[in-house]
């Protein structure tokens, strides 16, 4: 054999080594979806706690709903109330809710639940100092009472329109031995609940994997789950997402950037869907004058920068996806929300001459907070640029954000606001218009007609009252609403699987086509 | 040598309380974090309850003291974002960081000296040009961009390689390509530098004129004596691959302590963030005074300075 030849062979040898360790990489990661009945999914941020009471992201309530269940149960379609761990429900006064349970229902544990876990579980909630974060949901609680093991009943403060909602979604039913027993960090590391998936494996914000509960009990609204596993894995970057689920590793991924979700849709393998969801965008300005004498003081202003921003064309262009403008200050499917308000059109001569009659011919230099959606709020200020309005941006993060306009130092801010997915006027408006740190405007009419709206359970109470809030909120132009947000779904087209306009993904009802 | 360690081992528990002094407060800046924690539907009862029920409303220094006096007997607390003990956190994700800065480093060092040595050994010619090449590149892309081109690369054209995950050894080859890479222009700059240095040298040229193998000449008497700023910088490079893969793990989710760490300033959770803080303070403070023992161990003139 001469050298070359021996060279050869070598090189030959050198190739076939570095394909057969190629082979034997590409056989490693095979993580097919359907194939084996796993539905592998990712999001950006990392969970905290699974228990939900300590927890308050939207991936955490994705999670609340399949591990644990509720007294009742919301269809996110119809808006439809129907008995969960309840059999049955009856609002006996307005501030009385009794609950005929379930029987024969177990936790993921084999424990039985019963009327001690809903009195305990409230018990857990009402309890000051512990640390929870869920607070807002369960404020409105007084006390529950077990009548007997499978009767029980709740009992609320004062008429709380919400409350329904509230026991639908937000407050779900522990176990209540074992949570006396491990407390919220062990209901972290090893969640147990009734509901139709059960946690088999939790690394604290890596990952955490769901089997289907075998056992879960028949006549749930939510169903007996279809797929067997749910996977979820923690991918900070969206573009490593992409790139998982564009070559098979992942079958489901949310919150796609409008651009990039163009693209993916031109994909064959890809299903992309566009939804919308109950968070809006507004500008808020300091019309009270708590942050000190400034122009948001004068209507005339407010209107003109209303008229100013063609919140269209950013919508159009840069939003994209299923977003929508808005002119009240609600998300436009929410109970109570009117869109028979004042509009404001994108007009700049209006806008101009507005300025001029305030007292402000060539404009005028005011700060701005904001604490997300920079590339949404750069032409909103160069819009305002136009009529002569120069802007000092504050950007920050949210806790800071807040707090500056809590503690009086905001004039004009750029903020959104999600609802918690309550699909209910109260769950916004109020906040910002009910005379709370939020309120900008401290407008006595409006907060009258709020407190009204929230403290009955009469409809068509609450629906006048709200529609002469919304009403007065944009005539005063207290806020400019601007469009509403959307999330954007990219899935294999083997997955059949709806999104909702609560923005929570709900596994137990996808499956494989 | 016992009273100079001594001095060193004082400075840097000074130099880490004053830089954990220095983010207490400047964390605070950054926002309420019992408002972070409450959530946007939280009113303003709900924050004042937390704020109460996690020690917030104590002072700032009150806060810090307590902190301090709890990491002294070894107890960090307890995270506030994920209500774990955050010595359990970092000890579960130390060892991606560890494991990913160990190869990173092997690998820039395994690419860059050798490259260096013959950059040195034929200054100006073609391999000194496309050593040169390597370099420019190496410090000019920016490490997200070779990251997701690698990830495109061996993930999706060819996928031979896991693009995410931290699950086998597999997981760890585009991250390491990508922060040792970083790494690789400075080392074998200073490798080359030092080298050609050392080459022109009196006692090299001595060695030459005995007659010894001109191999001799360079791994035994000249690259020894120009690797010792290597050193030194291979200390600072491999604290920067322990603490500063933020980005690299952020691409490859590999969820190490230093994506923990800034994860953990997004989300006010001060007893982590101080922890880890605390953590590569030491790991850098500990790097270098081994790259100084090392130094000495290598060139003992200045074990006698």
């Amino acid at each position: 054999m001469t050298k070359r030849t021996t060279r050869r062979v070598a090189l030959r040898g050198l190739a076939m080594a570095v394909a057969l360790g190629a082979t034997t990489w590409i056989a490693t990661p095979a993580l097919a979806g359907k194939a084996d009945d796993t539905l592998n999914i990712a999001w950006d941020r990392e969970l905290p706690n699974i228990d939900v009471y300590f927890n308050n992201s939207r991936e955490g309530i994705l999670v609340n709903r399949m591990v644990w269940d509720t007294l009742i149960y919301r269809d996110p379609n119809t808006g439809e109330f129907k008995g969960l761990l309840a059999e049955s429900f009856e609002i006996v006064n307005d501030t009385t809710f009794e609950f005929k349970l379930r029987k024969g229902v177990k936790f993921h544990n084999g424990d039985p639940f019963s009327a001690k876990d809903v009195v305990a579980t409230v018990d857990f909630l009402l309890t000051p100092d512990t640390g929870k974060l869920a607070q807002q949901t369960i404020g409105w609680i007084k006390g529950a009472e077990a009548l007997d093991d499978y009767t029980v009943r709740i009992y609320a403060n004062n008429p709380t329109p919400l409350a329904t909602l509230y026991l639908a979604g937000d407050i779900p039913i522990y176990p209540a031995d074992h949570y006396a027993k491990v407390g919220p960090g062990g209901m972290g590391e090893s969640p147990v609940g009734t509901g139709p998936y059960k946690v088999t494996k939790v690394v604290p914000g890596k990952e955490i994997v769901f089997e289907a509960n075998a056992d879960y009990f028949d006549g749930s609204p939510k169903g007996k789950p279809a797929i067997g596993t749910v996977h979820q894995r923690t991918i900070p970057d969206v573009n490593t997402q992409i790139v998982e689920l564009t070559s098979g590793k992942l079958d489901w991924i949310w919150k796609v950037p409008a651009d990039q979700a163009e693209k993916l849709a031109t994909l064959p393998s890809l299903n992309v869907i566009s939804a919308g969801t109950m968070r809006i965008g507004y500008l808020q300005f300091d019309a009270a004058g708590r942050s000190g004498e400034n122009p948001f003081q004068d209507v005339r202003v407010r209107k003109a920068v209303s008229h100013a921003i063609d919140r269209q064309a950013i919508v159009d262009n840069i939003v994209r996806g299923a977003s929508q403008v808005i002119d009240s200050a609600c998300y436009p499917e929410q109970f109570g929300c009117t869109s028979d308000v004042v509009k404001y059109d994108y007009d700049v001569d209006k806008a101009k001459a507005l300025l001029a009659e305030a007292g402000y011919p060539d404009g005028f230099r005011t700060e701005i907070y904001a604490y997300r959606n920079r590339e949404y709020l750069e032409p909103m200020l160069g819009f305002l640029q136009q009529v002569g309005i120069e802007t000092d941006l504050r950007y920050g993060k949210y806790a800071a954000t807040r707090d500056a306009i809590r503690s009086n130092n905001v004039p004009f801010a750029f903020m959104t606001w999600g609802s918690g997915s309550v699909p209910d006027v109260d769950a916004i408006t109020p906040v910002f218009f009910g005379g709370g740190p939020d309120d900008l405007a401290q407008d006595p009419e409006v907060q009258a007609a709020l407190q009204k709206g929230g403290s009955t359970v009469d409809e068509a109470v609450r629906l006048e009252a709200y529609q002469t809030a919304l009403g007065k909120i944009a005539a005063e132009a207290y806020w400019l609403p601007l469009w509403t947000y959307n999330t954007n779904y990219a899935m294999s087209q083997e997955l059949d699987w709806t999104p909702t306009a609560d923005e929570i993904p709900r596994f137990f009802f996808a499956k494989w086509k | 040598m016992l009273v100079y360690t001594a001095k060193r081992i004082l400075l840097a528990i000074l130099v880490s309380l004053t830089v954990s002094a220095l983010v207490f407060s400047l964390l605070y800046l950054s926002g309420d974090p019992a408002t972070a924690l409450a959530g946007e539907r939280a009113s303003q009862a709900d924050i004042m309850a937390i704020r109460a029920a996690y020690g917030f409303d104590q002072p700032v220094y009150v806060q810090y003291f307590k902190w301090l006096a709890g990491a002294v007997q070894g107890e960090f607390g307890e995270s506030v974002y994920f209500r774990l003990p955050v010595i359990d956190l970092i000890l579960e994700r130390l060892p991606v960081t560890m494991t990913l800065g160990v190869c990173a480093m092997i690998f820039a060092l395994a690419l860059s000296i050798p490259l260096g040595v013959l950059a040195a050994m034929y200054p100006n010619s073609l391999i000194d040009r496309a050593a040169l090449l390597l370099a420019v590149v190496g410090q000019a892309m920016p490490s997200f961009w070779f990251a997701l081109m690698l990830i495109v690369l061996f993930a999706y054209w060819v996928p031979i390689l896991p693009a995410s995950g931290s699950d086998s050894w597999q997981h760890f080859v585009l991250p390491t390509i990508v922060l040792g890479y970083y790494a690789t222009p400075a080392f074998m700059r200073l490798t080359r530098t030092g080298l050609l240095d050392v080459l022109s040298s009196d006692y090299v040229r001595t060695a030459r004129a005995k007659g010894l193998r001109p191999a001799k000449v360079l791994f035994k008497h000249a690259l020894r004596n120009a690797i010792i700023p290597v050193v030194s910088l291979a200390a600072v490079q491999f604290g920067f691959m322990l603490t500063g893969s933020i980005i690299i793990e952020t691409v490859f989710a590999l969820h190490g302590a230093g994506f923990l760490a800034w994860e953990s300033i997004s989300r006010s959770d001060f007893p982590t963030v101080q922890a880890v803080l605390l953590l590569f303070s030491w790991f850098y403070i500990i790097l270098t005074f081994l790259a100084d023992l090392l130094n000495a161990w290598l060139n003992p003139r200045i074990r006698v300075a």
